[in-house]
């Protein structure tokens, strides 16, 4: 995984609450693997006519934004299914921070298993940085892990929260697996200890 | 100190916490399905091998064809191979596979509550966010992306931070005619698709207990929809005897201290929860879906809504916007929407009981469109087949499919078409969900019944007797 530390990039806004995974990945795409690349799959049905064109509506295909890499959306974000190839699409087509009031539970902890970082900032604050990007298109947003910072187009700060333990992940790079493996004479014996009590699993 | 049936089961799984408050949660259970070769292939490009075979059990069920369980009758070979992937890396590993030759092979989350290897007080984890289906039987269950399953596989445990109880009770009787599904939309259209983001469910009150499990297996499965990444009943008599005599339920003296431990879970009566939300039986009236969440849920005596009455821009930008795509307008009664096809399947809907409800509507009439039912597992096909229920449905036109996903989600092919209107008994009304341009209206087995034999959003109340 890619350490996240610092990112100045064009933000994207996306103000449509409940965002769903179906809508970020459609389900007919999901039988690929994780190396085939997944960045031209991102959004597809919004992105692209059933011929292939780009739609231009659709906010990533104008101009503006074609060097996002963060998107501000609304609530609830990548609601839905668990599929993790919605995280994958994003982060193959670039993005590395999503900005929104709320996320779906399990995007929110897939986005840090692959170095994407799910930003929550208050809804009034979200809304107004949408605003912003939407009247001047292609501004940026800065995100700063270290002192956990998001500074807008506007020039302010503000402050967001993230659990210690992801923060040093990202900021290192590192996944999970390894530092779980390290405490396996811990999970030897809660196994052992937890058999002998239930019998008949 | 006072607990609820969530307090209990997490801390009987803690092996640990890290100084910032997550959990190292022992898994009892793991079930792996055709969608998890991404993660086999994590773990193997770690050199890692799957810890605990013995407690991971795996079926497909996404990519199977339902119009046969023969493997080559998956025409397109990318649907193909994900099965035959899932049957290697099941071998390889050791693990226990109910396979497409194997009667017991269906939705993993039929499956599992069937086998009885969905218990009270475990800690159950899946790669797909319907998995709080298995908390109905006093279970913690939970979807996880990819990368969870392959850290499960890999250390039979999970890193999390403990959400928050919330409590909904439904007390009184509902009324006849009314089911789990209408419950669970109720619930859904009250509190909101975001409205547990955070929270564990536990469904209580007289109405849930009088379910069965059948019923609480339909209600917790949609908790995601709620945005609750668990849903759960506390166990019961009717739990204890669903599971007695499962093939992976205890036996014997097993099942003898199963049981007492299994009647020490209930939440106890002093517990506090976070968050309680209250609904009242008799009120709720069969449910559909008008729009593109499943918090756009309305009584079949509802009209589709009109944006200008919304509350706030935001509001009314997405009723615009849901209505656009269903193609609705503003204040047409629900009832008088028609319907181009019908669907009675998937994880919430795929039960000997849904295809009881739905049979008996369906019972002497005949479907005046395209309609089918995907039994959840083989062993539900079979039980529907020994009680008569397919010939019921056939002799309606209905189409009699094996088991699987299907047209919940459409990736073994079975789709909606472009601009079809369908009356579907699954989970997910989103955009494109059931097919690129598919009209999803969410709703019970038995007004999906209704809805095909008279081609229109129909309140199965107010069917005519049948001569």
């Amino acid at each position: 995984m890619e350490p996240f530390v610092r990112l100045d990039a064009v933000a994207v806004p996306i103000g449509v609450p409940n965002i769903d995974t179906d809508q970020i990945i459609p389900a007919r795409f999901l039988w690929r693997r994780r190396r085939d690349g997944w960045g031209h799959l991102l959004f597809h049905d919004l992105r692209f006519d059933d011929g292939g064109a780009p739609k231009p509506d659709f906010v990533l295909n104008r101009d503006a934004y074609r060097e996002a890499r963060i998107v501000v959306a609304d609530r609830n974000f990548g609601c839905g299914s668990s599929r993790e190839h919605a995280v994958w699409a994003l982060y193959d087509y670039g993005v590395r921070a999503v900005v929104a009031p709320s996320f779906g539970d399990i995007f929110f902890n897939n986005s840090l298993q692959n170095g994407l970082l799910p930003v929550v900032l208050p809804a009034e604050r979200v809304a107004a940085l949408r605003a912003a990007l939407e009247q001047s298109p292609g501004s940026r947003i800065a995100i700063d892990l270290e002192p956990q910072t998001v500074t807008g187009p506007d020039g302010v700060a503000d402050r967001f929260e993230i659990d210690p333990f992801r923060k040093e992940c990202l900021l290192a790079g590192t996944d999970d697996i390894s530092f779980t493996l390290g405490h396996h004479d811990r999970i030897a014996a809660f196994e052992k200890a937890y058999e002998a009590g239930i019998r008949w699993l | 100190m006072p607990a609820t049936l969530f307090d209990k089961i997490w801390s009987s799984h803690a092996i640990m916490a890290r100084p910032d408050g997550a959990t190292l949660l022992h898994i009892d259970r793991h079930f792996v399905h055709d969608g998890s070769g991404n993660a086999f292939r994590m773990l193997k490009e770690k050199g890692l091998a799957v810890r605990r075979p013995d407690r991971t059990f795996a079926t497909p069920d996404h990519y199977v064809s339902t119009l046969s369980h023969d493997l080559a009758s998956i025409n397109e070979p990318h649907r193909r191979r994900v099965v035959e992937v899932l049957e290697a890396n099941s071998k390889d590993a050791g693990l226990t596979l109910f396979g497409l030759s194997d009667r017991r092979q269906g939705i993993v989350h039929v499956v599992g509550p069937e086998q009885g290897l969905s218990q009270p007080g475990m800690v159950l984890v899946c790669g797909d966010s319907h998995t709080a289906t298995h908390g109905a039987v006093g279970a913690l269950a939970f979807g996880v992306g990819a990368s969870e399953v392959a850290h499960v596989l890999a250390t039979q445990t999970l890193w999390q931070r403990k959400p928050k109880n919330m409590r909904i009770v439904v007390e009184g009787t509902l009324s006849h005619g009314v089911g789990a599904k209408d419950v669970i939309l109720a619930i859904i259209a009250q509190i909101g698709a975001a409205g547990g983001v955070g929270h564990v469910i536990e469904y209580a009150g007289s109405a849930i207990r009088a379910l069965g499990i059948e019923g609480r297996l339909t209600i917790c499965n949609m908790s995601i929809e709620a945005g609750a990444r668990a849903g759960m009943v506390s166990p019961d008599d009717a739990t204890f005897a669903y599971l007695h005599g499962r093939p992976y339920a205890p036996k014997g003296a097993d099942w003898d201290a199963a049981l007492a431990y299994w009647r020490s879970l209930p939440s106890d009566p002093d517990a506090q929860f976070d968050r309680e939300v209250h609904l009242d039986a008799a009120e709720i009236a069969p449910m559909v879906t008008w729009g593109t969440s499943p918090e756009a849920a309305a009584p079949i005596t509802a009209r589709v809504p009109d944006p200008a009455t919304a509350p706030d821009a935001a509001r009314r930008d997405s009723i615009e916007r849901a209505l656009a795509y269903m193609d609705l307008k503003p204040g047409t009664p629900l009832a008088e929407i028609a319907i181009d096809r019908a669907f009675i399947g998937s994880c919430t809907n795929s039960r000997i009981e849904d295809l009881r409800a739905a049979a008996k509507v369906v019972d002497g009439r005949r479907a005046v469109i395209p309609a089918m039912v995907v039994p959840g597992s083989g062993l539900v096909k079979a039980q529907a087949e020994a009680e008569g229920l397919d010939a019921i449905f056939r002799r309606a036109g209905f189409e009699w499919r094996e088991a699987g996903c299907s047209m919940c989600v459409g990736m073994n092919g079975d789709l909606v078409a472009p601009g079809e209107r369908c009356a579907s008994t699954s989970n997910r009304n989103f955009v494109g969900r059931q097919g690129k341009g598919a009209r999803t209206h969410l709703m019970s087995p038995a007004m999906a019944a209704a809805a095909a034999v008279t081609g229109r959003l129909t309140d199965v109340r107010q069917l005519p007797t049948r001569p």
